[in-house]
C-alpha cells in the first residue's frame, strides 16, 4: 500500500519578470523546412508530432525553404508585406489617436501581422471568419476602408455601428467578419456553428474561429472542438498563442503540460503547429487547412506560435510584468522584417523601395484619418444621431420604446 | 503660436495621476510621437507621447508630482499660448463621465476636481443634515452604531483593506480570479496582496469563470472560504449556472450538510465607453434568487463594512461594486472590527417630503437630486439600500410612513428591477400612507451603447430625478 503523504499544489512558475533576462529556451525551435506536409486527407493520429513541432518556410538567411514552401509570386509577396505594413502603421496611429483622447480605446496587433494578412489571403467570398479582437488584418489585408475603421474607433456620424459598439470591436458581414465579442470565447463555438450550418444547407462557404491562447480555458473553446470532432464541419479552428494574456504568461492556460495545438489530439481533429511571424508558413498551413474545409474532410486546429510586442491594450503597461527587452529577445523574428529579408534575397526588393513604401502607407493612413475625422471624434464634431438609440433592441420597434424616445424629446 | 501640454487622460474613468519623471526637458525639441512623460496611475504606469512638434519652452509639473488632475497644464512648447485649447486638434481632450465644457484649461481642472470631491462632499452634507435631524428627533430610522474616528480612504482601498483584514484573522479566506496576484487586479483592487499573502492565497486563474467558479464553489464545499473576483459581473454570466444552480441551492439541496461560504465580487453595472456586453447592472438577476444574499455598496464605509461581512457570511454573497467608485474618497471608520450588518440600509439624508431609495452610485445621484430639491423646497429622504437582499423594508416602509411619496433609482434596466421590488414592498407595508403612485427612474430599456452622447441618455439623470420627486409631490 502506497504511504500517504501530504498533498501540495502545483502553481505554475512565473517567467521572467521585470529585472530579469528573457529566457525563450523552453521553446524549442526546428530548422526552417525540417517539418513534413503530409497530405490533407491525413488522419489526425498520423500527424500528432506536428502538434508538438513548428512548420517554418522562411530560415535565418531569408530563404524559402522545404515542402512547405507555397512558391508564391513576389508580386503576391509583396502585396502581404503592404497589408502587413499597413496594419502596424494604421496601429500605430490609431493607438496614437487613444492617447489624444478622439478614442477610449485601441488594441494594437503588433508582432503578429503575418497571421491575419495572410490567412485572409486563402479565403474566399462567403467564408466568415469570427476573430477577436487583434485580426484587424483579416480587414486590411482584403483593402477594405480605413476610414471605415476609424469612423467606428471614434464612434462619429459615420460609424457602420452607430455609437454602439467599443472601438475595434468591428462588425463586417460583407467582409466575412464577424461582430467581433468583447466577452472572450463566444465567437469560437460559433464559428463552429455557423459551418455546421454551412454543411447542413449544403453550401460551399467555411468557417475560420479564432481565439487566443489564454481564451483556451473557457469553456468555449472546449465545446467547439466537441462539436467540430462529431459533425466534422468545413471549419479551422485558430489560436493565436502570443505567449501573453495581458500579464498572465501561457503556462497559466495550460501550455507547460502540452501545447495549445495538442488539444486536438484527444478529439481526433488534425492539428498543426506553425510559425505565425513567418508570412510563407502561414500562407501555407492556412492553405492546407482550407483545402481540407473545401474538400469537406472536416476541421483543422493551427496554433499559431507568435509574440504580442505590444501592450494587451491602450490600458496596459506591459513593462509592469515582463522585462522591457523581452521583445526583442522573441526567436522567432518580426514579420514584417522577415518577409522584406525574404524579398530583398529574391532579388526584387531593397531598403530604398522599402523605405518608399513606408512613406506612402504612412500618408495613406494619414489622409484617411484626417477623412474619418472630418465626420467626428469621441469629443468632437458630429455624433451618432441619438434619435437612432432605441432602433435594433427588437426587429420592431414596441410601443413602450417609442414612449421613451418621446419622453427623451429625441 | 505656442501651446500648453495638458495632463492626459489615459482611461475614461481617470481623474488624476503622479507626474513620475520627465524624459525631456526645458529647451529640448519634440516630435509628434516622442516619449516626454510617464504618468503613474492608481491602475498603470503610462508613456506620455508629444502630439505636437516644438520646443519645450517650460515645464510647469515638476517630476514627482502626485494628484496632477487631468487637463493640468503640464508643459509649455513652443513659448506657451495664452489659452490652452484642450479641445484643439493634437491636444489631449478630457475624458471624464460628463463631457467636459470647452473652456480653457484651468476651469476645466476645477471641473474635474469638483467631480472628484463630489461624492465625498454631498455624503457629509447630507451626513450634517442627518445629524441636525436627529437632535431635532425626526431622522426615521435607528441611528447606526458610532465607530468612532474615521479617516478619508478610496472605495478601492476600503475594498482591500476588507479582504487583507479578513485574510489575516482567518486562514481558510483566499482571493482568486483573472489578473488578481500579479497585476494586483484588473482595476486594482487586490493592491499588495500577493505580497502579504503569497500566491498560494491570492491566485492568477486561467480566463474561464465557468471554470474557476465551479472550482471555487467546490472549494467552499470543503469549508474555505473563497473570495472570487470577476473583472467585471458581466463575465458571470459564463459562470451563472455554478453561481445559482450549485453555489446557492447546494446547503438546501444536500439537506444542510454542504454549505457554500463564498463571496462573489467585482464591478457591476456601467462605467464609461464600455458598451453594451460590459455595461449592465445584475443586480435584480441575483436579488431574484433564495440562497443568495446581494450586497451593492456605494461609500467607502460601505465597502468596507459590507465585504467583511459577506467574506463572514456562512452563505454566498454576492458584492455588486462599481468602477467609477473605485477611485472615489469617503469618510470611513477606522476602528479594527468595523464592520456592517447585512440586510441594513442607511438614511443618507433625511426629509419629509419625498422617500428617494438608491443603490451603489445611483445613491450619489440621489443625493444631487435631494440638493437641488431642497433648493426648490422640496426636502427628500435619501436612503442606500446597502443591501438589496435581504432588503431592509422595514427602513423604507417607515420612511413613506413619513413622506408619503416613494422614487427609486438605480442604472438597471426598467423592467423586474430592484425599484419594483421596493414599490411593491411598500404597497405591502404602507399602502395607506401613499399619496402618489409610486415612481422608478432607471436605463432606457436598451443595450448600452457606446457613444458618449447616447450612454448619457441611456442612463438615469439628476433632473430625471427631480423631475420625478416633482410628480410624486404634485409640484
Amino acid at each position: 500500500m502506497t504511504e500517504r503523504r501530504p498533498l501540495s499544489l502545483h502553481v505554475p512558475e512565473p517567467p521572467v519578470r521585470p529585472g530579469g533576462k528573457p529566457d525563450f529556451s523552453r521553446l524549442a525551435i526546428p530548422q526552417a523546412g525540417a517539418v513534413r506536409r503530409p497530405p490533407v486527407d491525413v488522419a489526425a493520429h498520423d500527424i500528432h508530432d506536428l502538434g508538438y513541432s513548428i512548420i517554418r518556410v522562411l530560415n535565418r538567411q531569408g530563404e524559402a525553404v522545404g515542402p512547405w514552401d507555397p512558391k508564391l509570386d513576389p508580386e503576391v509577396l509583396k502585396a502581404g508585406l503592404r497589408a502587413m505594413m499597413k496594419t502596424r502603421a494604421f496601429d500605430a496611429r490609431m493607438m496614437m489617436a487613444q492617447r489624444q483622447g478622439k478614442t477610449s480605446f485601441y488594441m494594437q496587433c503588433t508582432g503578429e501581422e503575418a497571421i491575419a494578412c495572410a490567412f485572409q489571403m486563402e479565403l474566399g467570398k462567403g467564408d466568415m471568419n469570427f476573430p477577436t479582437y487583434r485580426q484587424q488584418g483579416l480587414l486590411i489585408a482584403q483593402d477594405w476602408p480605413l476610414t471605415d475603421l476609424m469612423c467606428q474607433i471614434f464612434s462619429n456620424e459615420k460609424d457602420r455601428l452607430r455609437g454602439r459598439q467599443l472601438p475595434v470591436l468591428y462588425s463586417a458581414r460583407e467582409a466575412g467578419f464577424f461582430s467581433v465579442s468583447g466577452n472572450l470565447g463566444t465567437q469560437y463555438v460559433q464559428a463552429v456553428g455557423w459551418a455546421m450550418a454551412s454543411a447542413i444547407s449544403g453550401d460551399t462557404r467555411i468557417a475560420a474561429g479564432w481565439i487566443g491562447e489564454g481564451s483556451t480555458a473557457e469553456s468555449d473553446f472546449h465545446s467547439a472542438l466537441v462539436f467540430a470532432s462529431v459533425y466534422r464541419p468545413p471549419v479551422v479552428l485558430n489560436v493565436v498563442n502570443n505567449q501573453w494574456a495581458i500579464s498572465s504568461p501561457q503556462t497559466v492556460a495550460g501550455g507547460e503540460s502540452a501545447t495549445f495545438a495538442a488539444r486536438a489530439h484527444g478529439y481526433g481533429i488534425p492539428s498543426l503547429r506553425a510559425d505565425g511571424n513567418d508570412y510563407l508558413a502561414v500562407r501555407a498551413v492556412a492553405a492546407w487547412a482550407v483545402e481540407r474545409a473545401r474538400r469537406n474532410l472536416g476541421p483543422t486546429l493551427i496554433e499559431w506560435v507568435t509574440y504580442r510586442a505590444g501592450p494587451h491594450s491602450s490600458s496596459d503597461d506591459p513593462s509592469r510584468y515582463r522585462p522591457k527587452e523581452e521583445s526583442d529577445a522573441w526567436p522567432l523574428g518580426d514579420p514584417i522584417e522577415r518577409l522584406k529579408k525574404h524579398l530583398i534575397v529574391l532579388g526584387t526588393w531593397s531598403e530604398e523601395r522599402h523605405t518608399q513604401m513606408q512613406a506612402e502607407i504612412e500618408e495613406e493612413v494619414l489622409l484617411a484619418q484626417r477623412e474619418a475625422e472630418r465626420h467626428g471624434t469621441l469629443h468632437d464634431g458630429p455624433r451618432p444621431s441619438t434619435a437612432t438609440m432605441f432602433e435594433d433592441v427588437f426587429k420592431e420597434m414596441p410601443r413602450h420604446l417609442r414612449e421613451q424616445r418621446q419622453e427623451l424629446g429625441i | 503660436m505656442g501651446t500648453q501640454i495638458l495632463m492626459p487622460a489615459l482611461s475614461p474613468t481617470m481623474t488624476e495621476g503622479k507626474l513620475a519623471r520627465w524624459l525631456k526637458k526645458e529647451g529640448d525639441e519634440v516630435r509628434a510621437g516622442d516619449v516626454i512623460a510617464e504618468i503613474e496611475t492608481d491602475k498603470a504606469t503610462m508613456e506620455v507621447e508629444a502630439v505636437d512638434e516644438g520646443r519645450i519652452t517650460r515645464i510647469l509639473v515638476p517630476e514627482g508630482t502626485e494628484g496632477v488632475a487631468v487637463n493640468t497644464p503640464i508643459a509649455e512648447l513652443n513659448g506657451g499660448g495664452a489659452a490652452a485649447q484642450p479641445q484643439a486638434p493634437g491636444q489631449p481632450g478630457p475624458v471624464t463621465r460628463q463631457p467636459a465644457p470647452p473652456a480653457a484649461a484651468s476651469p476645466a481642472v476645477g471641473q474635474v476636481a469638483q467631480q472628484a470631491e463630489d461624492h465625498a462632499a454631498i455624503a457629509a452634507r447630507g451626513q450634517a443634515r442627518e445629524e441636525g435631524a436627529a437632535k431635532a428627533g425626526e431622522a426615521a430610522a435607528a441611528p447606526e452604531k458610532d465607530w468612532g474616528p474615521t479617516r478619508p480612504i478610496t472605495v478601492r482601498e476600503a475594498l482591500r483593506d476588507a479582504m487583507a483584514a479578513e485574510m489575516r484573522a482567518d486562514d481558510r479566506v483566499f482571493l482568486m480570479g483573472e489578473e488578481v496576484a500579479q497585476y494586483q487586479g484588473a482595476y486594482k483592487v487586490s493592491q499588495g496582496l500577493l505580497d502579504e499573502f503569497g500566491p498560494k492565497r491570492v491566485i492568477d486563474t486561467p480566463i474561464t469563470e465557468h471554470g474557476f467558479t465551479g472550482m471555487a464553489v467546490g472549494a467552499a464545499f470543503t469549508g474555505l472560504r473563497p473570495i472570487v473576483e470577476f473583472m467585471t459581473f458581466n463575465f458571470s454570466m459564463q459562470a451563472i449556472d455554478q453561481i445559482i444552480n450549485s453555489a446557492a441551492k447546494t446547503l438546501y439541496m444536500s439537506g444542510g450538510q454542504l454549505g457554500c461560504p463564498i463571496v462573489f465580487r467585482g464591478p457591476n453595472g456601467a462605467a464609461a465607453r464600455v458598451a453594451a456586453q460590459h455595461s449592465q447592472c445584475f443586480a435584480s438577476w441575483y436579488a431574484h434568487v433564495p440562497g443568495l444574499k446581494v450586497v451593492a455598496p456605494w461609500s467607502s464605509a460601505d465597502a468596507k463594512g459590507l465585504l467583511r461581512a459577506a467574506i463572514r457570511d456562512p452563505n454566498p454573497v454576492i458584492v455588486l461594486e462599481n468602477e467609477i467608485l473605485y477611485g472615489h474618497t469617503f469618510e470611513c471608520p477606522t476602528a479594527e472590527d468595523f464592520v456592517l450588518p447585512l440586510g441594513k440600509a442607511k438614511v443618507e439624508r433625511p426629509g419629509k417630503d419625498v422617500t428617494i431609495v438608491a443603490y451603489s452610485i445611483a445613491v450619489t445621484w440621489a443625493m444631487q437630486a435631494a440638493e437641488e430639491l431642497a433648493g426648490q423646497g422640496i426636502e427628500a429622504e435619501v436612503i442606500n439600500l446597502r443591501s438589496l437582499r435581504p432588503l431592509d423594508a422595514e427602513a423604507i416602509a417607515a420612511s413613506v410612513r413619513k413622506t408619503n411619496r416613494l422614487v427609486t433609482v438605480e442604472e438597471g434596466w426598467p423592467y423586474a428591477n430592484i425599484g419594483t421590488e421596493v414599490a411593491m414592498r411598500v404597497i405591502e407595508l404602507a399602502f395607506d400612507w401613499l399619496d402618489a403612485p409610486p415612481v422608478r427612474v432607471c436605463g432606457k430599456d436598451v443595450p448600452m451603447p457606446y457613444a458618449a452622447n447616447l450612454e448619457k441618455l441611456a442612463l438615469p439623470s439628476v433632473a430625471e430625478i427631480v423631475d420625478a420627486a416633482k410628480r410624486v409631490t404634485y409640484r
